[in-house]
């Protein structure tokens, strides 16, 4: 299929940093370099909505499929916006927004079996949706109810990973585990994927599951999102060289895959998760997209990227190219694109009810669950702060 | 007189009661385990081929096979990290960490993740793994080789932390770590490894999180654990001779501390000494004497002294006989509690 042997390492006179530099004349532009994804991206959905092939990844979709990711796309787009208005709104303590990414998310969700298994990162509200985790489950993080109710075991979709690049090494044991347990080596097989950012692949952690992955022969497939920003600081400032590259290093193979493209996206990834299910893992893909919003409601990008580079991106929109492309090809009318309206539509009124419903959580959760079994010193405390909590009126204060 | 019996034993079990070294008596502790849990898995460096560096886990790999006994790459957040995934899969992996002081590029996993899953989750994930450090000095070793760094994680909440002194107890509480839903740092007192004892195979000791009182007496409560049990109890011994009756307890386990005995014990004695070979400094020994004031207040003769490592790094090993406290340093500060 894909070839990880393309890249060459430069010799000992070239320049490998200017790989990832931007040029002088974007400098005077005020742009960075990394609008464009290189030789090496594979896409199969322009941004103009045209269908292009690629020598080693195809996808046969039907009408009726491409209707289905262009809903998902919309739906969870409507999720994030909404959730980030109910932040502005005072509802949410922080939100952590998508936009932008949604094909990367649909496509690299879409492309998973119930049986495969899923680490995210924390804004992989998308990938959540794939999984059958309901948006609302996702609100008390951000609400600071809880740290997320799904179910990880029913839904096969770990709980968000805050500390950068800790997942990663938790899905190669896992990962690791599906190959101890004889689910490595046949069409059957189950697979592990993990989704992590730009900045995170200068963690130790990434690096270090990248070398348990390839010599367990795990079948994971590694899933970074390069949306280009990690906070403020552009993805130079994580690597000298295109991150997929790095992948060869480790002795897996690694792919630039247009992260705005969910057809791409798609096609890569469920060949990364076959190959894994055979055994022939890991795979590390690249999804080249852009965080379109803010690191978080916290975060003010204008302070270190000009709007410029957002101006660029937009042309290169996820969901716009989807649309174009059903319009095109006659796949979808109008009344499909205003149901898909509509549901969004319900999904944000659900979601902003569930929202400012939530209750707050009783005092005694703050001491549930922290262990498995029983701890009397822990319980005690619990008792004399539950009983000092009973002395105020009402027992509330 | 009773004829001599020609009876003999039939079966080729092994006798009930074994003299075993702590590391012997590790060592069929894990055997144990994995005999009786085929998801028990071995993991760490050096494990398989050579056995560990300490030989604890020699022969495992040989019997259980690679699969079980992982021989790992070159990586303590990879053990750790990884073991997590494992365990959310349905394993049970008991990781060794080299030595104590290399514990700590795996600290991000224990503390982030580790002892926060099972709370992130409320219950519906479970991290049954098993964190084994060779711990403590007194070995002559370089730099990194020889800390005591357990208060680092009785200081977090979501983990366990245990600690045997003596073979019995080797034996049973490494399967009962194995066995617990909860993770367990398990600490090893590495310079005691081959010390002697019998353990008796048939019946565990006791639960796992329990202290125990080794020594009896009337004036002044030892409170210890890991490598200075033995110090404390040949203190005793020295006292005992000097007409002088000291208790010794054994905490055995660290998080969480069970401090009944010591209670129970201090209000008899009104005095008590705690001896750890880690730093004083916002410590386990810290923890225990402002309990101990918290609850035996009437009973105490004497304010709680402790005898500790200083609060510097670890020093060259050709100074650690000064640094680690022995039993001229317990026996003084038991003069200094009996004279207040």
């Amino acid at each position: 299929m894909s070839s990880p042997e393309k890249w060459t390492h430069p010799g000992p006179d070239a320049t490998p940093a200017t790989a990832a530099k931007p040029t002088a004349e974007q400098v005077m532009a005020g742009l960075r370099a990394t609008d464009e994804g290189g030789v090496d991206l594979v896409q199969l959905l322009t941004p103009e909505g045209e269908r292009v092939q690629h020598p080693d990844f195809d996808i046969d979709i039907t009408a009726e499929e491409l209707r289905g990711l262009y809903r998902d796309m919309v739906l969870v787009r409507r999720v994030d916006r909404e959730a980030n208005a109910l932040q502005r709104k005072g509802q949410l303590g922080i939100w952590v927004p998508l936009l932008g990414q949604e094909a990367a998310q649909i496509g690299a969700g879409r492309a998973m079996r119930p049986e495969d298994m899923a680490f995210p990162s924390y804004r992989e509200h998308g990938i959540a949706w794939t999984r059958g985790v309901k948006p609302t489950e996702l609100l008390g993080i951000f609400r600071g109810t809880d740290n997320g109710t799904w179910d990880p075991v029913a839904t096969r979709f770990h709980p968000y990973t805050i500390v950068i690049g800790n997942q990663v090494l938790n899905a190669a044991g896992y990962a690791m585990g599906q190959k101890f347990d004889g689910k490595v080596g046949d069409a059957d097989g189950e697979a592990t994927i993990c989704f992590f950012g730009d900045g995170a692949t200068s963690q130790g952690d990434v690096h270090e599951g990248f070398v348990w992955a390839a010599v367990y022969d795990a079948p994971l497939v590694f899933f970074c999102q390069n949306n280009q920003w990690a906070i403020s600081e552009p993805t130079e400032r994580q690597s000298r060289l295109p991150l997929y590259q790095r992948a060869r290093g480790y002795g897996f193979p690694g792919i630039r895959v247009d992260g705005n493209d969910v057809l791409a996206t798609l096609a890569v990834t469920r060949w990364a998760l076959e190959e894994c299910r055979q055994g022939n893992g890991p795979i590390l893909i690249e999804a080249f997209t852009y965080r379109m919003d803010a690191h978080t409601t916290s975060d003010d990008p204008s302070r270190y990227r000009l709007s410029d580079e957002l101006e660029l991106w937009k042309l290169k929109d996820p969901i716009e190219r989807v649309k174009v492309h059903l319009v095109k090809q006659q796949w979808a009318d109008q009344a499909f694109f205003d149901s898909v309206e509509a549901d969004a539509e319900q999904i944000a009124i659900e979601l902003r009810d569930y929202c400012v419903n939530l209750p707050d959580p009783p005092a005694g959760r703050i001491f549930s669950e922290v262990y498995a079994e029983a701890n009397p010193v822990l319980d005690a405390q619990r008792d004399e702060f539950l009983a000092y909590h009973a002395g105020f009126a009402g027992g509330e204060h | 007189m009773a004829a001599p019996t020609m009876d003999r034993p039939t079966s080729a079990a092994p006798a009930p009661v074994q003299t075993l070294t702590i590391a012997k008596a590790l060592n069929n502790g894990l055997r144990a385990s994995m005999e009786a849990n085929r998801k028990v898995l071995v993991m760490g460096e050096d494990v398989g081929k050579l056995g560990g560096v300490f030989r604890i886990t020699d022969g495992l790999q040989k019997d259980f096979g690679e699969q079980r006994v992982l021989d790992t790459p070159l990586s303590e957040s990879g053990i750790i990290g990884t073991a997590v995934g494992l365990a959310i899969r349905g394993y049970r992996p008991v990781c060794e960490i080299q030595f104590d002081g290399f514990i700590f590029p795996g600290f991000d996993q224990i503390v982030s993740q580790v002892a926060k899953l099972h709370y992130r989750t409320q219950g519906r994930l479970k991290l049954p793994m098993v964190i084994r450090v060779p711990f403590g000095g007194g070995i002559g070793a370089v730099e990194h080789h020889s800390e005591s760094p357990e208060s680092y994680f009785a200081h977090t909440a979501g983990l366990r932390v245990v600690t045997c002194s003596n073979p019995a107890d080797a034996y049973w509480m490494i399967q009962q770590a194995i066995d617990c839903d909860d993770p367990v740092l398990f600490f090893e007192p590495k310079r005691r490894y081959y010390e002697k004892g019998e353990v008796d195979t048939t019946a565990a000791p006791g639960p796992l999180f329990r202290s125990r009182t080794l020594r009896t007496g009337r004036d002044v409560t030892v409170v210890t654990y890991g490598p200075m049990v033995r110090t404390s109890l040949d203190a005793a011994a020295a006292a005992e001779e000097e007409g002088r009756s000291l208790e010794v307890i054994d905490l055995r386990t660290l998080s969480p501390l069970d401090l009944a005995p010591v209670y129970e014990s201090v209000r008899r004695t009104g005095r008590l000494v705690v001896v750890t070979e880690a730093p004083g400094e916002s410590s386990i020994s810290s923890e225990i004497a402002a309990k101990v004031q918290q609850e035996c207040f009437y009973s105490l003769q004497a304010p709680v002294l402790r005898v500790t490592g200083f609060d510097t790094p670890y020093p060259p090993s050709k100074l650690e006989e000064e640094f680690l406290p022995d039993l001229d340093r317990v026996l003084h500060a038991v003069d200094r509690s009996l004279a207040w």
